[in-house]
């Protein structure tokens, strides 16, 4: 590999690692407050309203069933209305947010399931409001199972990412499809599919081990 | 002494896919100020439900809850949040937050009703001596023993500086030892700082060890209200009955005689009542179930026992027994 090539690949991996924590934390602007919106209005919840759950529900089965590619270009109109272009690493940030808010809504929703109704119903108890709940004691107690879910996003949007690459996305999925596809250099293809797979162990690794650390109710 | 809780004509159905449940139905009483106040039943009988009623957490159908002066279900969403801060709550779960520490969880309180962070930590220290616990004030409630956590959960509800506490089945996951110690810190509280307590169990044992006054549920339904120690002498109903009993071993009886129910007050068990009955009419007679149970270190337990078919003779044992004055004698008509 030339020296221009190892500098490609290099800043492929910072391009990546943008678009990825951006998009999962514009991700989480919106999907923490959607999954929470979930678990409230949920059967079992806080504040039970069947239809606003439904609502929500079909609109988040809707978002997690279109393939992402297909989304890709679907909001190519809303991208360029957004960032000003349809290509490029900035631009792809758009509909991997888009795509992951359902994701994240989701997974927000089932790690707040996972709470004890009786800690929720002893703050109630106390007087507490729904916005102390939701604050003081859903998101604190929820936090390992939140963490857990932060790193499967984490992993499944730098898949996203990659597949971005298809259609100009920037990053390292980019480069692969570019030079491994098109060009049949497959040495870089290989080496960028290389980092991307460590990428991924990292993100999962480091997310355990947080989520480990934080998680109070085992050893100290 | 001031009524402090009224309940009156109290209904709750749930409706489920299961059908309907009567959780509760028609069930009226008054707690005073001050005291101790049990409500005891098998499981399933509506006790959960009911003290849930009492501060909202469930809505009943019908009835209502009026304390100290005020209709419970008049009050909107948020003076409702402001009356609860008044009652507190504590768990047969403990239902502490597990991520937090043990400060944190006495904190939590004052936190959500706004005070200072500075006074919220001097007071939570405070109350957590008062439970025996400031050490473990860093420790997270995962490193604690069952007594520990409720302790924790004590301390947490003094924190809100309560007028009534509800305990619901507080002791029920607890080994004997530690449910004494709770019980009395609970007595203590009562004392200390003129908390009024309700407390739920379905042990006997529970009642007996603090309660002044309490109700029996049975089916969602209030079958008796006594004084504590009326109910253990005389309990007028099965329902009463079944659960003083509710931990021995019965014997079906045999025979047709008829059943008489001997309720031992302190400290005389050891004088062998049966057996000198025995030798005086030289007749044996038939223990069904005995239950013989030291609480303070008194003595107290009850006997039911079968008397020989003879008519005449059982009318003779039960003059007999009545005679002692350590005992209360009283015939069982509907013994199952
Ligand atoms: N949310 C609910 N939905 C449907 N049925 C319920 C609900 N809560 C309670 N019940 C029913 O109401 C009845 C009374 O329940 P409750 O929990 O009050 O009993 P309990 O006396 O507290 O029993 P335990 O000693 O087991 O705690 C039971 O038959 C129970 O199945
Ligand atoms: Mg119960």
């Amino acid at each position: 590999m030339s020296k221009a090539e190892i500098m490609m690949i290099i800043s492929g991996i910072g391009e990546t690692l943008l678009m990825v924590f951006v998009s999962t934390l514009c991700g989480y602007v919106f999907g923490l407050p959607l999954g929470i919106a979930l678990y409230m209005n949920d059967q079992d919840g806080i504040k039970p309203n069947k239809t606003v759950y439904r609502i929500l529900d079909i609109i988040v089965n809707i978002g997690r069933s279109i393939p992402f590619i297909i989304l890709l270009i679907l909001i190519i109109p809303f991208t360029r209305m957004l960032v000003g272009k349809s290509y490029g690493t900035v631009a792809t940030i758009v509909p991997l947010t888009v795509s992951a808010i359902p994701f994240i809504g989701r997974m927000v929703e089932s790690s707040l399931k996972e709470v004890d109704k009786g800690v929720i119903e002893a703050a109630q108890s106390m007087g507490a409001s729904n916005l102390q709940i939701i604050t003081k004691v859903l998101l604190k107690e929820a936090r390992p199972s939140l963490i857990n879910g932060a790193t499967i996003a984490l992993g499944t949007i730098v898949g996203y990412s990659a597949m971005a690459g298809t259609v100009g996305g920037g990053g390292l999925g980019d480069i692969a499809i570019r030079y491994g596809y098109y060009r049949y250099q497959t040495n870089i293809m290989l080496v960028t599919v290389a980092i991307i797979v460590i990428l991924v162990q990292l993100f999962q690794f480091a997310g355990n081990k947080l989520s480990k650390i934080m998680d109070k109710r085992k050893n100290q | 002494m001031a009524e402090l809780i009224r309940v009156s004509n109290l209904s709750k159905t749930f409706e489920s896919k299961a059908g309907i449940v009567e959780a509760l139905n028609d069930v009226s009483f008054e707690i005073d100020k001050g005291e101790i106040f049990g409500i005891i039943g098998l499981s399933g009988a509506g006790k959960s439900t009911l003290v849930r009623c009492l501060n909202l957490l469930e809505k009943p159908n019908s009835g209502e809850v009026i304390i100290d002066g005020e209709n419970m279900m008049d009050l909107d969403e948020k003076k409702l949040r402001l009356k609860r801060r008044k009652i507190g709550m504590i768990f047969q779960s403990f239902n502490l937050l597990m991520q937090d520490t043990i400060l944190a969880n006495v904190c939590f309180p004052m936190e959500i009703a706004g005070i200072n962070r500075n006074e919220t930590k001097k007071k939570a220290l405070e109350y957590l001596k008062v439970v025996g616990l400031e050490e473990k004030a860093k420790a997270y409630p995962s490193q604690l023993s069952g007594g520990q956590k409720q302790r924790v959960a004590i301390a947490r509800v003094l924190a809100s500086n309560p007028e009534i506490l509800l305990c619901d089945e507080a002791t029920s996951a607890l080994d004997p030892e530690t449910t004494k110690s709770i019980l009395n810190l609970i007595k203590d509280i009562n004392q200390k700082y003129n908390i009024t307590v309700v407390v739920i169990t379905h042990e006997m044992a529970v009642i007996q060890e603090i309660c002044n006054r309490c109700i029996v549920l049975e089916n969602g339904k209030l079958a008796e209200e006594n004084t504590v120690e009326e109910l253990f002498r005389h309990p007028k109903t099965s329902a009463a009955r079944r659960l003083i009993f509710n931990s021995t071993n019965q014997v079906r009886s045999m025979s047709s005689g008829r059943v008489i129910r001997i309720a031992f007050q302190e400290a005389n068990t050891t004088e062998p009542v049966i057996a000198n009955l025995i030798l005086e009419f030289k007749k044996p007679v038939n223990i069904l179930e005995s239950n013989i149970s030291s609480i303070n270190g008194k003595s107290r337990g009850q006997m039911m026992v079968q008397l020989p078919d003879d008519d005449k003779l059982a009318d003779k044992m039960i003059a007999y027994l009545k005679k002692n004055e350590s005992i209360d004698v009283a015939e069982v008509s509907d013994y199952e």
